[in-house]
């Protein structure tokens, strides 16, 4: 295995991470930061696949764009926190 | 816990099948024959040397004609969901010393950056989709780093639309000139920039077409933009 395909790899784990991350995060503002992730590493792998104007569309919609839209959206929300005792996580829930 | 069991077994068979039949495709391998007819024949009956900009504006105009309409559909639709009487701004709190420096640093770069990709994009990877977002990001930028700002929206508007309008009358034009909707008459029949293959001034009326898309989604997402910060305000 060259070392190419091994980033490629860290690339697509760091994307499923932050997937479950921003899924996961109670904090909106952390989830929607999650998700902005998942597409910033889209688009480095787009680049690496040899996609450059796909990468440089998902960058600027998927990372900047979108992101910035949630949370603009979430700002028009209220914030509010209840003391409720942590649930497992998705691997104990189902 | 059975029907969880249940649903995670079909999920798992379906992934599978799934998988086996991706695993068959033969991914970047020369062998479909559109695709190679467009690879030979693109620079002949183009003029653009980056293949994917030729079928997306010349090959397969049309769909980008609705792709754009999309677009303008849904920003039509942020701007109607969110419409109020009078709206404004209504952050409060400053962007930081160094967000506003950047931003003045930065905003004619990145709209300078943004105006790049998509006036060359018959030469290199990109083209107005991707040219538009990047100038929108320029003024988002401005959005989130002053907090009186706006944009100028009679201006905007009025780009927005003859921007629109020209990617229909460059269609238009062709349907006069060639016979159908979109036929690329400044390569076919004018024969402008067929010496200089591979520069700016060639590719007949890609570049002319991108332009004009950045601009439409440029202004079109900077809309979007003003439309989910700004709160109505009543009075």
């Amino acid at each position: 295995m060259n070392c190419i395909t091994c980033i490629e790899y860290i690339i697509v784990a760091l994307m499923i991470l932050s997937a479950i991350l921003a899924v996961e995060w109670r904090d909106l503002l952390a989830a929607a930061v999650g998700m902005a992730a998942v597409s910033l590493f889209a688009s480095i792998l787009f680049f690496m696949l040899q996609a450059p104007d796909v990468a440089m569309t998902e960058a600027a919609i998927g990372a900047a764009l979108s992101g910035a839209i949630v949370i603009f959206a979430i700002k028009r929300t209220q914030r509010f926190e209840t003391e409720e005792e942590e649930k497992p996580g998705w691997w104990v829930r189902w | 816990m059975l029907k969880r069991a249940l649903a995670i077994i079909t999920l798992l068979i379906i992934g599978y099948w799934l998988a086996q039949g991706l695993a068959g495709v033969p991914f970047g391998q020369d062998k479909m024959i559109v695709g190679r007819y467009y690879l030979e024949n693109v620079k002949e009956q183009t003029g653009a040397v980056n293949a994917v900009t030729a079928i997306v504006v010349n090959y397969r105009g049309f769909d980008t004609l609705g792709e754009v309409t999309v677009l303008f559909i849904a920003s039509t639709g942020v701007g109607a969901l969110l419409w109020r009487k009078k709206k404004k701004r209504t952050a409060r709190a400053e962007g930081s010393v160094v967000l506003k420096t950047g931003t003045e640093l930065l905003f004619p770069f990145v709209v300078l950056f943004g105006a790049y990709i998509f006036i060359h994009g018959h030469l290199t990877p990109g083209g107005g989709f991707p040219g538009g977002a990047t100038i929108a990001t320029a003024f988002l930028l401005l959005y989130m780093a002053f907090i009186n700002y706006e944009i100028p929206h009679r201006a905007f508007e009025k780009t927005e639309g003859l921007a629109g309008m020209g990617y229909v009358l460059v269609g238009l034009i062709g349907l006069a000139i060639g016979g159908y909707f979109l036929f690329d008459w400044i390569w076919q029949t004018w024969n402008w920039g067929h010496d200089n293959i591979g520069r700016l001034f060639s590719g007949g009326f890609i570049p002319i077409i991108y332009t004009l898309i950045g601009i439409k989604v440029g202004t079109e997402l900077s809309g979007i933009i003003d439309n989910m910060l700004k709160e109505g305000v009543s009075e």
